[in-house]
């Protein structure tokens, strides 16, 4: 658990754009009637993405009144869930990973960069650009160590290509997200692997292959059950 | 090593494209329709026979979860519940079926949700996974337009299909936490029973799976169950993602069949251990909620259930965090213990208390400011978190620090040792400062 309070400094009021509203509605008739509490994860997100990434209290209030919710209900969802930021959080959050498999591989190191570049966690640098905070695990692990900056997921990061990227997001350049080392995603290496390279995977030759089997297994089991049947 | 023909995840490093044609070529949706027109009862019995244990971490057998769903009652409609809430450190494998592979998930929710007379199916995303979540969602929407999904699809089965996300709360990974968030809650666990098969999403009957379990499913049924229960030791049947991170040369996400030595899965996929299998100091080979294992124990292991089980500690997700001689274990295990002590969800005493008490302990031992009878008060005071709480995060917490204590406890007495040797200014405190 971890002690999350609202923001000193609240704006007086939070209304959704025209286009999120709509976004909203559609996402409150996934669930049954009478059950739209449940989008309220989705929607205090959205309010947040349009609101520079952080939640102040009458966005809180508005979710509440759209779903129908009592305010403190709402309010436990938003200090409950980590990803609420109730404060703001400067124009590129930073996320950086520290769990024990992004540990082992050096995440201590990037650490080391946030807290020079950007200064002590959960405070917006001095030109706005940056905040950034030690987080639990991101589910990257064989990409480690990385960092989530705002949506996107940046990995497999040194010191320097870490420090590359602040310089880049600073300057508005254009930023590689995923792998900075050019992997795909999680294989052995870049492009490749020992695995997955037989061209019948992908030549369409599957299509179809099994068919017969499972038609047998059917009847099999049909003709089983009408045995038993006697 | 598992041949290329028999992996069920053909696009899982995504040098394909996710999208539906695509997926058909790989032979995903594959004359979905004889397997459903199969009739329910061959689905669960195939799947019962392939012997697929759940593969979220309990590792329950899947066929026989899905047969425990109660008949269907229009007034309480039954749903599926997906759990891809993967937050158990290390662990990096739903997160490739998400966004390279969706539609054997998407197939999988139909199969499943048939089997299970469920005609909704909701799939929690854990909130980070933004771009996983735009895949799943674009993937899903493709199924809808091919009308292999929704109310009058092609394969005959009513079927809703949602995606939902979370918001970053580890605990939501746990079933009934699941659910409670799902209903717009705080993600507190429930108590069972009962269970969710009886009372679960919106007090229907609900049975919530694992991403990995379901998206195998459609697979074992075209297949075969013999076909699947070849692969791996008695009891611990089929093909797994194994997720290989910490300190390997190359890590990575690799399919490959059950019960492989650990020394082969890590040559074979991985490089090998990083300063070679002489610099092996110790491997969690299931996510970090499982007991450390050193590096004698755990070489030649298979990579199972029962195997690791019987090194009391367990493949729980498959996720391997692999540590050489460099790490620092006591710092590795602390570091963990700050990871529960943050995901606590505070509802039970003795984890929302303990989490924290082991942690401040777990951090004077890495320094070594501790007495040594600490380490059996540490230990003692796990056994009292273990098994005394809703759900297995207070068990989750524990295991890892009796792992360290029962395989490392020299290193941390040397720690003391050291730190008494050396003059302080600070006088060693005891536990429950």
């Amino acid at each position: 658990m971890s002690v999350r309070r609202l923001a000193e400094n609240q704006p007086a009021t939070f209304a959704f754009t025209p286009e999120n509203e709509a976004w909203a509605a559609r996402e409150i008739a996934k669930y049954p009637p009478g059950r739209q509490a449940s989008a309220i994860i989705p929607l205090l997100w959205r309010a947040q993405a349009q609101h520079d990434y952080w939640l102040p209290k009458p966005a809180i209030e508005k979710v509440a009144e759209m779903l129908g919710m009592p305010y403190i209900r709402a309010l436990e969802i938003a200090t409950f869930y980590s990803m609420f930021n109730l404060e703001p959080v400067g124009k590129y959050f930073v996320q950086l990973c520290g769990t024990t498999p992004c540990m082992l591989r050096g995440s201590g190191d990037i650490a080391k960069v946030c807290g020079d570049r950007i200064g002590p966690q959960r405070k917006v640098s001095a030109d706005g650009n940056f905040a950034w905070l030690e987080v639990e695990c991101l589910g990257a692990c064989c990409n480690a160590p990385m960092v989530q900056i705002n949506d996107d997921y940046y990995e497999d990061l040194t010191p320097e290509s870490f420090g590359k990227l602040l310089d880049d997001l600073a300057a508005g350049r254009p930023v590689r997200k995923g792998s900075q080392t050019g992997r795909v995603s999680s294989e052995p290496e870049p492009g490749k692997g020992p695995t997955l390279l037989d061209p019948a995977l992908y030549d369409g030759s599957l299509v179809g292959a099994f068919n017969q089997r499972v038609a047998e297994s059917v009847a099999a089991a049909a003709a089983a059950a009408a045995q038993a049947k006697k | 090593m598992l041949a290329d023909k028999d992996r069920i995840f053909t696009n899982l490093y995504g040098f394909q494209s996710p999208g539906l044609d695509a997926a058909r070529k790989r032979g995903a949706w594959d004359n979905t329709k004889t397997l459903i027109d199969a009739g329910k009862d061959w689905v669960i019995n195939e799947m019962k026979a392939s012997g697929l244990r759940g593969r979220g971490g309990a590792g329950f057998p899947t066929g026989l979860k899905w047969s425990f769903m109660p008949k269907p009652d229009p007034n309480r409609p039954s749903y599926l519940v997906v759990n891809a809430d993967e937050s158990e450190p290390g662990t990096c494998k739903d997160r490739e079926i998400m966004r390279n592979d969706p539609h054997l998930l998407i197939e999988g929710c139909l199969i499943a949700s048939f089997a299970m007379g469920a005609h909704a199916c909701y799939i929690y995303v854990r909130g980070e996974y933004i771009l996983e979540r735009e895949r799943l969602q674009a993937a899903v929407d493709e199924a809808y337009a091919a009308n292999l999904i929704g109310k009058n699809n092609v394969h005959g089965w009513p079927f809703d299909l949602y995606v939902h996300h979370g918001a970053g709360a580890y605990i939501c990974g746990e079933e009934t936490a699941l659910l409670e968030s799902l209903e717009g809650k705080k993600g507190m666990p429930r108590l069972k029973p009962p269970f969710p098969a009886n009372m679960g999403l919106y007090g229907c009957p609900t049975t919530v799976n694992n991403v990995e379990s379901i998206a195998v499913a459609p697979t074992i049924l075209r297949r075969g169950a013999a076909w699947f229960s070849s692969f791996g030791a008695k009891n611990n049947a089929g093909t797994k993602l194994f997720c290989i991170s910490g300190h390997v040369n190359k890590p990575c996400n690799v399919e490959e069949a059950m019960s492989i030595p650990f020394r082969e899965l890590i040559d074979r996929h991985c490089g090998g251990v990083r300063g070679g299998w002489d610099n092996l100091l110790a491997v969690i080979p299931g996510g970090s909620s499982v007991r450390c294992v050193p590096a004698a124990q755990i070489i030649d292991c298979p990579m199972d259930f029962d195997s690791l089980g019987k090194l009391r500690s367990g493949l729980g997700t498959a996720a391997v965090i692999v540590m050489d001689k460099s790490t620092d274990i006591i710092r590795a295990i602390a570091r963990l213990s700050y990871f529960y002590k943050h995901e606590s969800c505070g509802q039970c005493t003795p984890c929302r208390e303990g989490t924290g008490w082991m942690y401040r302990v777990m951090e004077r031992m890495v320094e070594g400011r501790a007495q040594k009878r600490e380490i059996d008060m540490l230990l003692d005071v796990s056994t009292r978190i273990e098994g005394h709480t809703i759900c297995a995060l207070g068990d989750a917490a524990a295991w890892p620090i009796q792992g360290l204590i029962t395989h490392f406890r020299g290193e941390i007495e040397k720690r003391i040792d050291q730190y008494a040797a050396n003059p302080h200014i600070d006088a060693v405190k005891v536990a429950a400062e």
